[in-house]
């Protein structure tokens, strides 16, 4: 049982980095604080959603398919914020009311469109389970963990190995270095935050192999996102999947010993402590 | 607008406001008018509160259905252990929800902006878990808190009480922001709201001022929540924490404008009426998706809300 938790944990952790992922470049590294990021995952599930059900696409060929869209609409929402919000220097208080309000619409929208009812996606792999000794792998589970590691792996690679990637790094620091190695900041910054929602895309193929979604459970994910991102030490990949591992066996353990309708009261709070004591995160900068 | 009426004429004449309003909506005589207007109501005290922290300081409050879940609970907690008067509740939902207020502050405020944010958002879920877990006040399942048909010493129907009730409270909100606005303590916040590191290194006690600034905040919220297990008569947790109540406190100020009372008081009548209407003619679905557009396009497009662009015109002539 303890060692079924432990991997339930690790499992679940595997996911819920590539769902922090994105949030870790947009707030960690951009300082964008993008509220509604779980909203777009909800997004990426019902769209994979759509293509499982019309096409019997696999939903993570489909949120593979449907990159190039998110990372469009990206880029446009960080032109909207930056013409909005950035350029005149008036981001914090209404670029949060801007997200804040995205995040309605977008709910609200699903809910207009699919209603309030469960879904889910079929595929071969989802009912089944490998044993390996006395541990149960689920491969509901163990697929989008997997997949996930892989997509952490080469965002990892980008940021640290290509010329875009490092200028994405610098460009929190300092805008005006990266324009003096002739890289525009508002470009670089146009391709990280468009980056961080194309990861929505793929993070909500995962969600609904895992789980039956309905456009609500996107909010239980808002708490879920910024404790990682920030137990992480906001902007480091490693960090994230560390923070995220963490969360995903504290929240494991408290489903097994528990019982599950605690399980979102743990990530906030230890949210909530973690801000309150460490909030440089576990790795700190 | 004068703006030079003194504190105590200005409850005067917010008295006489009310008074006016619960008149005529007794001369209407429909029972509807009191549920409607009290909906309205209860998002003035709540857009007002939220604008207090919000609007004056800066810090934005995600968690208003936290504030305002509390201040619920508390009434169907006494309601259940020893019944007491509205009245009386309301002040016991101010004192809970302003002390969390306070602890929630305490625990974040020490941080920039965004994380007070998402804390307040946090402690949002938190606190809905704890009800869902919390059998007494009726855990997942809701609690029936059955209302009187009226009340005897008033010789009003319950809901007329209730509406009465509210009325006091925006009145009470309205005054006690007005107040804030223009007292030293307004100035304060309002140079937490321009530069709060400029604000620091001058003297001014920020981190005591933004207390003052959640606790208020969080204590009207409460006692605007006081009264609801009454109105609604069944109250479950998703509805007592439901988003919309942290959407439209946030869109009603920004709609009217932040800077000052009015805005949150006409964005919370225009917007709270606006509901009620489509509610009422569509759907609650599209009059919630009405209020996310209404907030993202006036961010983007007047962010100094109607109050801002009233101004402009003003002074363009």
């Amino acid at each position: 049982m303890l060692l079924n938790a432990v991997m339930a944990g690790l499992l679940l952790g595997g996911f819920y980095a590539a769902v922090t992922v994105g949030i870790s470049i947009s707030f960690g590294i951009l300082d964008i604080v993008n509220i509604a990021h779980p909203a777009f995952i909800i997004l990426g599930s019902y769209i994979a959603y759509m293509v499982n059900a019309r096409f019997g696409l696999d939903p993570i060929v489909a949120s593979i398919i449907a990159l190039p869209a998110f990372y469009g609409l990206g880029a446009a929402i960080y032109q909207v914020y930056y013409l909005s919000f950035e350029k005149r220097g008036q981001d914090s208080l209404r670029g949060l009311a801007f997200f804040f309000g995205i995040l309605f619409i977008t709910e609200v929208g699903l809910v207009l469109v699919f209603g309030v009812d469960y879904r889910y996606v079929q595929a071969s792999y989802i009912e089944q389970s490998w044993h390996v000794g006395i541990v149960d792998l689920p491969l509901r589970m163990l697929v989008p963990c997997l997949m996930s590691l892989l997509m952490l792996a080469v965002l990892q690679l980008f940021l640290t190995r290509t010329f875009t990637g490092r200028a994405i790094m610098a460009v929190a620091q300092d805008q005006l270095a990266l324009q003096l190695m002739a890289a525009d900041p508002i470009r670089i910054k146009r391709i990280a935050f468009a980056i961080s929602i194309a990861t929505t895309s793929m993070a909500g193929a995962f969600l609904i192999i895992i789980q039956p979604v309905e456009p609500s459970i996107g909010r239980d994910y808002i708490g879920r996102v910024f404790a990682i991102c920030v137990l992480g030490g906001l902007g480091s990949l490693p960090g994230t999947l560390l923070g995220a591992m963490l969360l995903g066996i504290v929240e494991s353990f408290t489903a097994t010993y528990y019982g599950p309708s605690w399980a979102p009261a743990v990530s906030f709070g230890l949210l909530l402590l973690t801000l309150a004591f460490r909030p440089a995160g576990l790795l700190g900068r | 607008m004068s703006f030079t009426i003194r504190s105590g004429s200005f409850v005067l004449a917010c008295a006489v406001v009310a008074a006016i309003v619960f008149a005529g909506a007794r001369a209407v005589g429909n029972d509807y008018v009191f549920f409607a207007g009290y909906t309205v109501l209860q998002f003035i005290v709540l857009a007002t509160a939220w604008n207090i922290l919000g609007g004056y300081t800066g810090y934005v409050n995600f968690g208003t259905a936290a504030f305002f879940a509390l201040g619920a609970y508390a009434t169907v907690f006494f309601h259940k252990f020893y019944p007491l008067p509205v009245p009386v509740l309301v002040v016991v939902s101010a004192a809970v929800s302003g002390l969390i207020g306070l602890g929630m502050g305490y625990l974040t405020l020490r941080l920039r902006g965004a994380f007070f944010s998402i804390a307040t958002l946090a402690l949002a879920v938190v606190l809905q878990t704890l009800v869902v877990n919390w059998n007494y006040v009726g855990g997942a399942r809701g609690a029936y808190v059955i209302r009187p048909a009226e009340v005897p010493a008033l010789g009003l129907p319950y809901i007329q009480y209730l509406f009465l009730i509210m009325l006091a409270l925006a009145v009470t909100a309205i005054a006690t922001a007005r107040t804030v606005e223009r007292s030293k303590l307004g100035y304060g916040f309002a140079t937490i709201r321009d530069d709060e590191l400029a604000a620091e290194a001058s003297g001014v006690p920020t981190l005591k001022l933004k207390l003052i600034a959640t606790t208020l905040s969080g204590a009207l919220m409460g006692m605007a929540g006081a009264p609801f297990p009454y109105y609604i008569g069944y109250l479950q947790p998703s509805s007592a924490f439901a988003l919309e109540y942290a959407v439209n406190s946030i869109a009603m100020p920004m709609i009217g404008g932040t800077t000052s009372w009015v805005g949150p008081l006409v964005g919370a009548l225009l917007l709270g009426t606006l509901q009620q209407v489509t509610t009422v003619t569509i759907s609650s679905a599209v009059n919630l998706l009405i209020v996310g557009v209404l907030l993202v396009g006036f961010v983007i497009i007047a962010p100094n809300g109607l109050i801002g662009l009233w101004r402009r015109l003003f002074s363009k002539r």
